[in-house]
């Protein structure tokens, strides 16, 4: 595939009116190519969730574009702009989104069933994601059945089942501990080097962060600084996110 | 100031005050209807004749409205108590702000005068325009002339109405601040946030309890149709009443648990769009709400079968009375009067005057005759004395069943001389009505009864054979068993006994007992007939005054009047089962649609979580209105199943009154109101639902 899945030109997002305005984003601007995994890093307040729902159609920009598969997300409206999500984007939130009165398995095939896919294919589908992501044993269990990770990979296989062109995550591991996390993050990366999916993950933590291709630090709804993990291995691009953050300065451990 | 906060507040939680307006404009508007129903032209025009049965009808709905109005009053508070549980987060924010308690609830008061007054004035226009329609249905049905059309405003009921609401705004105020005087800042402010543990059910565990409940029912529904016969006392209909109630919970219970099952075995149709989350969404809520379901079914159920049979009650009560009434006049009065008799609440001796006792020893037509009635105005006049013979008591009828019957019923007065006539009197009478005549042997004597456990009773002693001596000569019973027949015309079969006895029979002059007189009037079209009853029972002729004047007492019923009393009795049970019912479908409407909305609230995450996967507004919508109709729908359909039984119940129960080829009208009128009243809710609840979870968290 040619050229870039994403690219943010120049976004611009403010909110509130003329007497008590935040300049939550200003002048962003950068690209990602398909099958890249993306990390935005950034102090709490920083602009990273609002950067996120600009991206995913959640909200809207005040000046600049957003083209995903080359389509100009800001012009859409209406019908054509929830296809578009529905189709394009595959969505993983802090705190899963899972329904609570469907199982594992329904959750998952929802995302399917919203966009008419056919029964038998349904089926054949959710069993394939579930096996990627570790979880086919879990299936006919409830979200209050199950651990925090596996909420999230559940989370995860339904972002991911429709097949989008980038799947965008806030703060996925911000709910979980260390050892869910690793997972979680592990299933990411087999997402992305097995099935080739294109993330878009949002955090605060260095250790998340590491498991990316490339990192763009935010600072005041600009962008400061990005890292590229090239052939590091995973600690030592650690170490090199650890010290932008201390440049970054401000203190990073906070949770949003 | 607070004036304009509260209006601002009302605007934007218009939609959460849908539920709540739409019952007190109902409430009042019915509330109107029905007190405003004696002032309404058709019930003058169809009671004309029946002054006193109107006058109870009054007495009668002013008790039920109290009963109505603390029904209204629960619903009230309930349906308040709602809004102010949604409005908490408000409060709490007013009260960071610095607001103090009092003006919290002076908001709130201010509120509820201002919905309260606007609905008191919105409900009264819909009633009295609502009367209206009222008027011509009733017209309809009990055929009253409404030739001449006016409007009627009833200003006595608008006057009740007023003050019966006000009690009820009154008693939600209390409520209001009472509530607000026990809220503690955190948990208003915390008041969304409430998380509620999911119960699944077995769906095996659903199946069985689920093919229990129908088997149940099953056998409640056998034993009010088909085992009718058995269930003649009230204990008896206590147990298909107790097996319909568990039954109906069992369904609730089992039900979501039974479809979800059902519809997750066809992958096609429970993998299409939202009908997955709609399914649970059920499956889930149904259990927290089976006893709510459970009592809007059977209410909804009441109120339907109610309503169809009241209606239809009166559309056959008419055509029977034709039938009832073979004669246009029966009049009698006391024969032989003594010289005295003894005043029963003052102890007083009474001495009847030589005018009356004197006409006491002639028969019906002489006491007409005599005092200048024109006798040209009837025809057909058959007069008959009819006797008693002090030793000759219900008790010596009975013979040797005497015992039997005493053990049985030991109440009943058994020392009380028999009514007797002369069988050829009776056949005279007979003849005019058109009932079957009858002849007795010289030693022998028959029963006419028709009231059913009298029948039984006096079966008993002719079954023995009893033997009567009177005079000397002794009689015996023609038939083992009492023969159908009346000499007094009623709307119901109230015959606890007539003996038949030979002409030949010797007769003291003192035992007659009473002059009977039976006859129509000598008029061919239904005007002069009415006429001609006017000269009977009008107190302004002639006849009337001098009969009045001297005392004489002569009673008597007309074919007219029996008529008119039971078409305004059958008027007043109509009204009052209508008056009940809407009530009660108002009742469970509301309930229901408040318990939708306030699960609306608690959905709102999980439609949030559909928006954010992907699914569009229309897609919500459209699960969310699924959600509400399947809620509605589901007592609704129970209901209709259960009343489907519980009005051949109700038509048999009433067999003699009610016939079932009038039922398709009554059933009609009925699916328009509660289609209309709860369609009404049901539309207010969705645009409700729609509105909470459009909210913005
Ligand atoms: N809906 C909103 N209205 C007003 N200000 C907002 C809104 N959402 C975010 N902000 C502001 O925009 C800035 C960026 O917020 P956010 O994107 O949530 O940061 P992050 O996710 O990096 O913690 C913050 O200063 C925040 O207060
Ligand atoms: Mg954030």
């Amino acid at each position: 595939m040619m050229g870039y899945v994403l690219e943010v030109k120049n976004v611009d997002k403010y909110y509130g009116n003329k007497s008590n305005l935040t300049k939550a984003i200003s002048g962003i601007s950068f690209n990602v190519e398909y099958g890249e995994f993306v990390g935005i890093m950034g102090a709490s307040g920083s602009g990273k969730t609002t950067l996120l729902n600009c991206i995913s159609t959640i909200d809207r920009v005040t000046a600049g574009e957003i083209l995903i598969d080359h389509q100009d997300v800001t012009k859409l409206k209406g019908n054509s702009l929830n296809k578009f999500r529905r189709e394009k984007l595959g969505f993983i939130f802090q705190d899963f989104n899972l329904l609570d009165t469907l199982t594992a398995y329904e959750n998952i095939a929802l995302a399917l069933t919203i966009q008419k896919v056919n029964a038998n294919e349904i089926d054949k589908r959710v069993q394939e994601v579930a096996e990627k992501l570790e979880i086919t044993d879990i299936l006919q269990k409830y979200p209050y059945q199950i651990s925090g990770g596996q909420k999230q990979r559940v989370a995860s296989c339904r972002a991911i089942i429709t097949n989008p062109k980038i799947v965008l995550a806030d703060e996925p591991t911000g709910a979980l501990d260390s050892k869910s996390a690793r997972q979680l993050l592990e299933a990411f990366e087999s997402l992305n080097q097995k099935l080739g999916a294109t993330i878009l993950m949002v955090t605060h933590d260095a250790f998340t962060a590491s498991y990316a291709d490339r990192i763009i630090f935010i600072k005041d709804g600009k962008i400061f600084n990005e890292l590229i993990k090239g052939n590091d291995t995973r600690k030592q691009f650690f170490e090199k996110i650890i010290e932008v953050q201390t440049l970054l300065g401000g203190d990073l451990n906070d949770v949003i | 100031m607070l004036f304009k906060l509260s209006v601002k507040n009302m605007k934007k939680s218009i939609k959460d005050y849908a539920i709540y307006f739409l019952t007190l404009v109902l409430g009042v508007a019915i509330f109107y209807m029905f007190n405003s129903l004696d002032s309404q032209q058709a019930m003058l025009e169809v009671s004309e004749s029946t002054r006193d049965l109107i006058e109870l009808m009054i007495n009668m709905l002013g008790v039920i409205s109290v009963f109505i109005a603390i029904i209204l009053g629960f619903l009230i508070v309930y349906a308040n108590n709602f809004l102010i549980n949604r409005r908490k987060k408000e409060f709490g924010i007013y009260m960071t702000l610095g607001m103090g308690r009092r003006q919290i609830s002076k908001i709130i008061l201010l509120e509820t005068i201002l919905v309260g007054f606007l609905s008191l004035i919105v409900g009264l226009f819909v009633g009295v325009f609502a009367s209206q329609f009222m008027s011509i249905l009733v017209a309809k049905l009990f055929e009253a002339d409404m030739t001449e059309y006016t409007f009627v405003f009833s200003m006595n009921s608008c006057i009740k109405t007023c003050v019966y609401f006000a009690i009820m705004y009154l008693a939600v105020m209390i409520f209001n601040t009472l509530t607000i005087s026990r809220y503690k800042l955190i948990n208003l402010l915390t008041a969304t946030k409430k998380n509620e543990k999911i119960r699944i059910k077995n769906p095996i565990v659903s199946v069985i309890i689920l093919i229990i409940a129908v088997c149940i029912l099953g056998y409640a529904y056998w034993k009010v149709t088909a085992g009718i016969s058995n269930l003649n006392t009230i204990e008896k209909m206590l147990g298909p009443i107790i097996m319909g109630i568990i039954g109906t919970v069992l369904v609730f219970w089992s039900l979501s648990g039974f479809i979800l099952k059902m519809i997750q075995s066809r992958k096609k149709t429970y993998l299409k769009g939202t009908n997955m989350f709609v399914l649970r969404q059920l499956n889930n809520k149904i259990n927290t709400t089976v006893v709510s379901m459970s009592v809007i079914c059977l209410m909804l159920f009441v109120t339907i079968t109610v309503l169809s049979s009241s209606l239809s009650l009166k559309n056959t009560m008419s055509k029977d009375l034709e039938e009832m009434t073979p004669a246009d006049l029966n009049l009698y009065k006391t024969a032989n009067l003594p010289e005295s008799y003894e005043n029963y609440y003052t102890g007083e001796t009474v001495y009847y005057t030589d005018e009356q006792k004197e006409d006491s020893r002639n028969p019906v037509s002489y006491s007409l005759e005599y005092n200048g009635y024109d006798m040209n105005l009837l025809q057909d006049i058959v007069e008959i004395p009819i006797y008693a013979i002090p030793e000759w008591t219900w008790e010596v009828s009975l013979g040797d069943y005497f015992d039997t019957a005493k053990a049985q019923f030991a109440m009943l007065t058994y020392h009380m001389p028999e009514t007797i006539i002369k069988i050829s009197d009776y056949n005279k009478i007979a003849a005019l009505y058109g009932n079957e005549q009858y002849s007795l042997a010289d030693d022998e004597y028959m029963v006419l009864c028709d009231f059913d456990s009298m029948v039984e009773l006096r079966n008993g002693g002719l079954k023995s054979g009893t033997i009567i001596e009177i005079n000397g000569k002794k009689y015996h019973p023609k038939y083992e068993e009492c023969k159908s027949g009346y000499i007094m015309m009623s709307t119901s079969h109230t015959n606890t006994g007539i003996v038949l006895v030979p002409d030949n029979f010797e007769f003291k002059d003192e035992w007659k007992e009473q002059y009977f007189l039976a006859a129509n009037y000598n008029g061919k079209t239904e005007d002069e007939k009415e006429k001609i009853e006017e000269t009977i029972v009008g107190n302004s002729s002639e006849w009337s005054q001098n009969i009045l004047n001297k005392g004489i007492e002569i009673e008597g019923f007309t074919k007219i009047s029996i008529i008119e009393a039971s078409k305004g009795l059958s008027t007043i049970i109509v009204f009052i089962a209508i008056y009940l019912g809407i009530i009660f479908l108002i009742a469970s409407s509301a309930i229901l649609a408040l318990k939708q909305l306030t699960e609306s609230s608690d959905n709102k995450q999980r439609y949030t979580i559909l928006r954010k996967i992907g699914c569009d507004e229309k897609m919500n919508n459209q699960a969310l209105f699924r959600q509400i109709a399947i809620f509605f729908m589901l007592p609704l359909i129970l209901a209709v199943i259960h009343s489907i039984f519980g009005i051949q119940f109700g038509l048999s129960a009433m067999a003699s009154l009610a016939s079932s080829e009038e039922l398709l009208p009554s059933i009609i009128a009925t699916i328009i109101i509660i289609g209309g009243i709860y369609g009404l809710y049901f539309l207010a609840t969705y645009l409700g639902s729609k509105n909470i979870i459009k909210e913005e968290e």
